[in-house]
């Protein structure tokens, strides 16, 4: 089981990141990122409707909620790969409803994908360099004289080999992306995102279909961007990886935000108890489908 | 059999500016396909539009033959933009649709009647080389050796395609290898994992089909540089013909078209001469001479097929780098 094995280290939970109250849409005292009536339809299915939402700045914020919820999509809109039907939000101070997706990730803002997109016949090492920002040798024009980028091109390839080696991947740096394990792939696409040199890194589902071992790792570079001063916002399915690194949750439902709050308090919470786990979780399925009827005085 | 000219035909096939012409094309279409992933399946389109736009400019317009083949290459890049700005935001295979629709489209326009006087509708263009001839720095004579042997015209325009050839080839080469050619092949891979890293992709898209378009349009006008361009030329057989070229020598390469090419046409030449000889010697059966020369067409069709299946990559390409059966 993921999660079960304890960290090398303990986590430095950020706290006192809310002001007021911890209720869905509540304040931060340093928000990053900042929804306002987001919503989203795909015909009739109403799959995102956020009223109110601020990520705070330098911490670690889970995105919790069952399958549908509307997490995925809300992480579309946000970056730019989806339109919402209405709303607004800003990065940092700055307006980003209507920007490309591309124009996002330039701001400082990445993300990773559900199914991870390594790009397969690439080198690991080309993945990487791809991820850097700003270079002079991806103009059409320049790209043909090297004596224009041969010496940014140095620089990049230096700091991606050590980013590789922070993630155990130099030694596959030759290798063409498609041969690497599932896990690897995960790693890589969030090595490649670090090379954008992020504020706000975005990670749909880091753990997925990742193996224990793998997880370990995973979780200590995830707390290391937050070490780095980054913000990371990630959608999770694991609770453990949840309580254990996240500084702040917040629970989707039905395309709503449900609750949100430190994640000791959130797991406790009624409504998240029955988002997640069904509000029946204690009674027999039987009673539930109406198969069986108990004995009066039993619920 | 008269071997000897079956050798002579398969030779000259060896260095010819259709050779060449093919070669251009299949180079446009490796930047289109091989590196960036765009299924063109309009190529003879854009060949078409170059060799118009290098004749038309010339004889309608007055033009120098170097401004010729500027105006030339300004016209397959407005061509390419043109089909761009719609359908790059298409899924690969809509694309091909599209683009297969477009090429048509030219070849129609050029055989409409409508504007008989300056494309010439189906008669198609001559006698628009003069300017091109006149800066030919060979005397008038024989030149090359054995099978290999030009009148001085023919052997500028060979010279001449070779040096274009080596010019487009040496930049794509560098465009690939460069920082550009990585994004382009990460569009390849996957664009929303490249627009995740900040890269305008429809940008790069359609950066690449203008690169691919003008080198193809070149290919065109160098088809027709020798004598004569004709709506014919331009039928969408030519588009996979140079997609065969394309695929057989690998389409993640900037060597690889240009050996298919040359490949496609030595085979071309040879089934050519070799067929209908062996129908007039009778050995092909029932098949007369005009039959068996229709049959190379069947044979290079099953050439394509067993490339595709047994050698996706082609015969330079690596074959983890490109092969049409993903995962």
């Amino acid at each position: 089981m993921s999660g079960s094995k304890p960290l090398k280290r303990t986590p430095q939970k950020s706290t006192g990141l809310h002001i007021g109250d911890a209720s869905p849409g509540v304040k931060k005292v340093d928000p990053i990122l900042v929804a306002d009536h987001v919503s989203r339809k795909f015909g009739g299915l109403v799959a995102v409707d956020v009223e109110h939402v601020e990520i705070p700045r330098g911490a670690i914020t889970a995105l919790i909620g069952p399958n549908g919820a509307g997490k995925t999509t809300l992480f579309n809109l946000l970056t730019g790969f989806d339109k919402p039907d209405t709303g607004t939000w800003s990065f940092s101070g700055k307006d980003l409803a209507g920007v490309p997706a591309h124009k996002v990730a330039k701001m400082g803002q990445v993300r990773t994908f559900q199914l991870t997109k390594a790009l397969g016949l690439l080198t690991v090492l080309e993945n990487m360099k791809l991820g850097a920002k700003d270079q002079t040798g991806e103009s059409l024009f320049q790209s043909i004289f090297p004596f224009l980028w041969k010496k940014q091109e140095a620089e990049i390839e230096e700091r991606a080999l050590e980013i590789l080696e922070r993630f155990k991947l130099l030694k596959l740096k030759d290798d063409f992306a498609a041969s690497l394990s599932g896990g690897q792939r995960k790693l890589l696409e969030m090595a490649r995102a670090l090379m954008t040199k992020p504020t706000l890194v975005m990670l749909d589902e880091p753990m997925a279909g990742v193996n224990p071992a793998l997880t370990e790792s995973l979780l200590e570079h995830i707390l290391d961007l937050k070490t780095e001063g980054m913000t990371v916002l990630f959608v999770e399915h694991d609770m453990h990886m949840v309580r254990h690194i996240a500084d702040w949750v917040i629970v989707m439902a039905e395309g709503r935000i449900i609750a949100e709050g430190p994640p000791e308090d959130v797991m406790k919470d009624e409504a998240v108890v029955d988002a997640y786990l069904g509000s029946h979780q204690d009674v027999d399925l039987g009673v539930v489908t109406g198969r069986i009827t108990l004995p009066k005085g039993e619920k | 059999m008269d071997i000897n000219s079956i050798f002579i035909n398969t030779a000259q096939a060896l260095f010819s500016p259709v050779t060449i012409a093919f070669a251009m094309a299949a180079l446009g279409l490796a930047i289109h396909f091989g590196f960036v992933g765009l299924l063109n399946f309009g190529i003879a389109g854009f060949m078409a539009v170059g060799a118009y736009g290098y004749a038309i400019s010339t004889l309608t317009f007055g033009f120098p033959w170097w401004a010729a083949f500027l105006a030339s290459m300004a016209a397959s890049a407005l061509f390419a933009v043109i089909l761009g700005i719609p359908t790059l935001q298409l899924r690969g295979d809509y694309l091909a649709i599209v683009t297969i629709a477009a090429a048509e489209i030219v070849r129609l326009l050029l055989l409409s009647t409508t504007w008989i006087k300056t494309t010439g509708s189906a008669d198609g263009l001559v006698a628009y080389a003069d300017d091109f001839r006149s800066i030919n720095p060979f005397p008038d004579g024989t030149y090359g050796f054995g099978p290999w042997s030009y009148t001085a015209n023919q052997f500028w325009v060979l010279i001449f395609a070779l040096i274009v050839l080596a010019l487009a080839a040496l930049l794509l080469w560098r465009l690939v290898r460069s920082p550009w050619g990585r994004v382009i092949k990460g569009i390849r891979e996957d664009e929303d994992a490249v627009r995740a890293l900040g890269k305008n992709v429809f940008a790069y898209k359609m950066q690449a089909l203008v690169v691919g378009g003008i080198v193809a349009g070149l290919g065109g006008a160098l088809y027709v540089l020798p004598s004569s361009a004709n709506p014919m030329l331009f039928a969408t057989s030519l588009t996979f013909f140079v997609w065969t070229a394309l695929l057989l020598g690998g389409a993640a390469t900037v060597f690889g078209p240009l050996l298919g090419a040359v490949i496609f046409w030595v085979l071309q030449a040879f089934l050519g001469s070799l067929l209908p000889a062996m129908a007039d010697a009778g050995l092909l059966g029932a098949l007369s001479s005009a039959q068996a020369g229709a049959l190379r067409f069947v044979l290079v069709g099953i050439l394509l097929v067993v490339i595709v299946i047994v050698r996706p990559q082609g015969i330079v390409g690596d074959k983890r780098e490109l092969t049409f059966v993903r995962k």
